[in-house]
């Protein structure tokens, strides 16, 4: 494959002017992961530069650096053609750098005026001068086209005008470039339209906007230029012109075959786990799944591909335990367990390797053997009677940090000191010794180093043949493509395509996934009744 | 590292250089109250002259350790679960008033009685915590509030209890309120002269015989804690929530679970009061406890040993009191000398927990050096 060439290829006029932000060489590390490795950047005024790339793929690292929340370890930023060091948020503000949070940081009991001077507030001399700045919003509300009422109460408001609240505020202080981190994921369709109107309003004026994003029909729809990042590199840039959202899925997916090949087949004809007509609602009343109907073999991976958001998590909730379907059944073996709890799940069989180590699988202060109780409660191994058996615990953590490589200096070694890719090996270790039936695992590879991935990806093909029955979720196409016997596509909860990944290519898969193209039997893809 | 030392720099070391840090910021304050740290400190160590009169100090020191302690680990519990039971202070006095009144009720044999108010307090002081963990589960609420709320509430009802239904009839009209007095069945047992191998002689009174209690109660709380499945799930809601209830550790369950051992804990903290020195509850029963509780809890790392030591310390310094007014020294020294040691041992833990975190990681560090993780450079160009 080709991938479109780098350099910016848009005819626009940009005369002998230094672009307003120019990023060259930008490297970040975290330990035991490099989140940007030499990203270049050039945004030009009145640009509305979009970023994209897969969850994970370093795009929002980038825009802190720019942004002053953390420095480069490497690189320098240019504004105006100048070197430019911020250290923090307050320094990039003053150099007219101004972001939009994906999560509103607004106070709610406040009036919109209000919201939008804290912490800039004009004054004369020591008293909050209102007027002046009722003038000022007024001015940016009508120049840019955000219809501001000033005196409104934030909680009144909607997502949308909080979020023109949010641009505003930036604007108030001054800002001639704009970051808009994944503005659209809150909005709904004509929302979204409103506010690529306010940013064709913000170009106009000669302002710059970086808008992030992987949504990738939306950012044909309003980028001047786009540039793709991956693995925490910028793998190109490209007019909207000459790129279809399909060489954009290309970009972002990386065009190499998937490396995780498992194509020799162990799919057995026993159902392991069979999900029928599931339907569930989130918190806020909205319907998460939509009768969802699938069943996994033994020997079977089955993938579930779909944009983040789609349902995976209530998906993967449900099947735990943790999330209670409105309707529809799940049953193990043949035995309906909808009604079971957690650990009684667990017991009888069900892993869990979960999308977030830190928030869902660790006790980051406590030892590795301690964590490494943690879902195995009911093991006779690790409990006697409900007492703990502390030695045989510590034992069999060291047996498994022996066979999964798990670097660190002992088993009460405390699991935050860990690196990521070390604590993710120490998850997989743990979920696949309890001789789990139903393995549940959501990006299993997410942050994890090159090295870690693929002894994580063998370790999967290894439980596989031994008739683990796998169910993965996974930002990552190829991983998808490579370890999936059956991949199946979620979109706003539903499952609208049944693929096989032996036919498939990330860029339909993409395709899929954004409902930019749907299954010619997408109702047949719920009917694996089986 | 080993672990023993390890355990060392964690547990130990943080609180020598807390009480060490504190001593440094009592004696400016001192010099600020323009009182001698020199004749202060000489005060604090002040048993006395006599051998009876040290025996008394001493006799004071436990008796006062006991409730601290006591207190000290029902806060703790809580805790451990990330709860906040500020409520130990209602807690423990209503459970205090209602198993005097219940024992005062009754007439049993003598072990068998005290076990029965034992029982009622430990069930009451349960049942008070019961309302804010039900609260904090059904609906929501943050236990501090309600629990800071049940406080002044208790206080209401211990005022009525003792004004109406628990009044001991046989009070004159303008006696103190009291409930019946205990018969002397419920008398707990005091040792005589527990002293004497360290050279003192015996005290004017008893010295409770609670202590036992308390460290029996001590030995299990930490034996349930960090040995049983139920400790486990404790802890574990407690330091990650939301990877426990993944893991099968309802945290609604937990919540009330703690709290519920919070309170039963609690309501042995007015015990050795009611049963070995006022042999009823009276309108002057000692208040304030539960808040102390908090801070030694806080002093002792929340582990059952730390609390011991804590509790120890607290006591100490309130029994030297008298002798620091003896010498014209505010009292309230011993209380700001409190408030030092608490506020050094939370700063200097939050140091030493970054620090020895720190310290493992480049532990780990040094066994896992950090691998390239970038794709290469084909990967990318493609």
């Amino acid at each position: 494959m080709t991938t479109v060439s780098s350099g910016s290829e848009r005819a626009v006029p940009t005369a002998d002017r230094p672009p307003v932000i120019e990023l060259r060489g930008i490297t970040k590390r975290f330990p035991g992961v490099v989140a940007n490795s030499d990203v270049n950047l050039v945004v030009r005024s009145g640009e509305v530069h979009a970023i994209v790339g897969e969850n994970g793929s370093g795009k929002s690292t980038l825009m802190k650096t720019l942004y002053g929340m953390h420095h480069p370890d490497e690189g320098t930023i240019l504004v105006d053609g100048r070197p430019a060091v911020f250290k923090s948020p307050t320094a990039a503000i003053a150099a007219g750098i101004g972001m939009v949070h994906q999560h509103f940081m607004l106070a709610d009991n406040f009036t919109v005026l209000e919201n939008i001077i804290l912490g800039s507030e004009p004054t004369v001399g020591g008293r909050l001068d209102i007027d002046a700045a009722r003038a000022r919003i007024n001015e940016i509300s009508e120049s840019y086209g955000l219809g501001l009422k000033p005196d409104r109460l934030v909680e009144q408001l909607s997502v949308a005008e909080r979020q023109r609240v949010e641009i505003a505020k930036v604007l108030f202080r001054g800002a001639r470039v704009l970051i808009l981190d994944e503005p659209t994921a809150v909005l709904v369709p004509h929302e979204v339209d409103e506010l690529f109107d306010n940013l064709n309003g913000l170009r106009a004026e000669g302002l710059s906007v970086i808008f992030i994003s992987h949504k990738l029909d939306e950012v044909l729809k309003v980028a001047d230029i786009i540039t793709v990042i991956r693995r925490g590199l910028t793998v190109g840039t490209v007019g909207p012109k000459s790129a279809t959202a399909r060489q954009l899925a290309e970009m972002m997916v990386g065009s190499e075959l998937p490396l995780p090949q498992t194509r020799e087949s162990t799919v057995t004809d026993r159902v392991q786990l069979a999900v029928s007509g599931v339907t569930a609602r989130g918190s806020e009343g909205t319907t998460v799944l939509a009768d969802i109907t699938f069943s996994l073999h033994r020997g079977e991976v089955v993938g579930f591909a779909g944009v983040e958001g789609n349902g995976q998590s209530e998906l993967v909730q449900t099947l735990l335990g943790l999330l209670r379907p409105q309707s529809g059944t799940i049953s193990l073996e043949g035995e309906d367990i909808t009604g079971w709890p957690v650990l009684k799940r667990r017991e009888r069989g069900i892993a869990f390797i979960p999308e977030d180590r830190h928030r869902q699988a660790l006790m980051l202060q406590a030892p590795l053997w301690e964590n490494r109780i943690l879902g195995h409660q009911w093991s006779k191994k690790l409990f006697a009677r409900g007492l703990l058996r502390r030695k045989a615990a510590i034992r069999d953590t060291a047996r498994i940090m022996a066979s999964y490589d798990v670097r660190a200096p002992g088993t009460d070694t405390i699991a935050g000191a860990l690196s990521g890719g070390n604590q993710q090996k120490f998850i997989i270790g743990r979920e696949l010794e309890g001789d789990p039936n139903v393995l549940i695992a959501a990006h299993p590879t997410r942050g994890v180093d090159v090295g870690a991935q693929a002894a994580i990806w063998d370790r999967i093909r290894q439980a596989r043949s031994n008739g683990l029955a796998t169910l993965i979720i996974s930002a990552d196409l190829e991983e998808l493509i490579g370890l999936s016997d059956t991949l199946y596509v979620i979109l706003r909860g539903r499952l609208v395509a049944k693929l096989d990944p032996g036919a498939v290519t990330p860029e339909e898969l993409g395709s899929y996934m954004t409902g930019a193209a749907t299954a010619d039997g997408a109702g047949e893809s719920a009917g694996d009744k089986a | 590292m080993s672990r023993l030392r390890r355990d060392l720099m964690a547990n130990l070391v943080p609180a020598v250089v807390a009480v060490l840090a504190s001593l440094v910021l009592l004696a400016t304050v001192l010099a600020i109250l323009r009182v001698d740290p020199v004749k202060a400190v000489k005060a604090l160590f002040d048993f006395g002259a006599s051998e009876r009169a040290q025996a008394n100090q001493m006799r004071t020191w436990v008796n006062r350790s006991v409730p601290l302690f006591l207190s000290g680990l029902a806060a703790s519990v809580a805790f451990r679960m990330n709860l906040f039971n500020i409520g130990v202070e209602g807690q423990y006095r209503v459970a205090a008033v209602v198993a005097a009144a219940v024992g005062a009720l009754v007439d049993l044999p003598g072990p068998l009685h005290i076990l029965l108010i034992l029982s009622v307090a430990m069930a009451t002081g349960a049942a008070y915590a019961s309302i804010p963990a039900v609260l904090k589960v059904k609906r929501g609420i943050n236990e501090v509030i309600t629990t800071i709320m049940l406080n002044s509430i208790a206080v209401g009802v211990i005022a009525y209890l003792l004004r109406e239904p628990f009044r001991d009839p046989a009070l004159g009209k303008n006696a103190n309120p009291a409930t019946r007095p205990l018969p002397e069945s419920a008398w707990f047992p005091g040792f005589a002269d527990p002293f004497g191998w360290l050279g003192v002689g015996a005290p004017s009174r008893e010295v409770g015989g609670f202590v036992v209690v308390a460290v029996v109660v001590g030995v299990a709380v930490a034996f349930v804690l960090s040995r049983t499945r139920f400790g486990f799930d404790l802890r574990a809601a407690g330091r990650n929530a939301t990877a426990a209830e993944a893991s099968g550790v309802p945290s609604g369950r937990m919540t009330m679970q703690a709290m519920l051992m919070s309170g039963a804990l609690a309501g042995l903290v007015g015990m050795p009061q009611v049963l070995g020195e006022d042999r009823a509850f009276s309108i002057n029963f000692v208040a304030g406890l539960g808040f102390s509780g908090i801070a030694v809890a806080l002093l002792g790392r929340n582990s059952p040993v730390g609390i011991g030591f804590a509790a120890l310390l607290f006591a100490f310094l309130d029994r030297a009191g008298p002798s620091l007014q003896r010498v014209d020294i505010p009292p309230s020294v011993v209380v700001i000398s409190q408030g030092v040691i608490v506020l050094s041992v939370v700063i200097v833990n939050e140091i030493a927990r970054r620090l020895i975190e720190r310290a493992e990681e480049r532990r780990a560090g040094a066994v896992a050096p950090a691998p390239p993780s970038q794709p290469t450079a084909s990967e990318v160009t493609a």
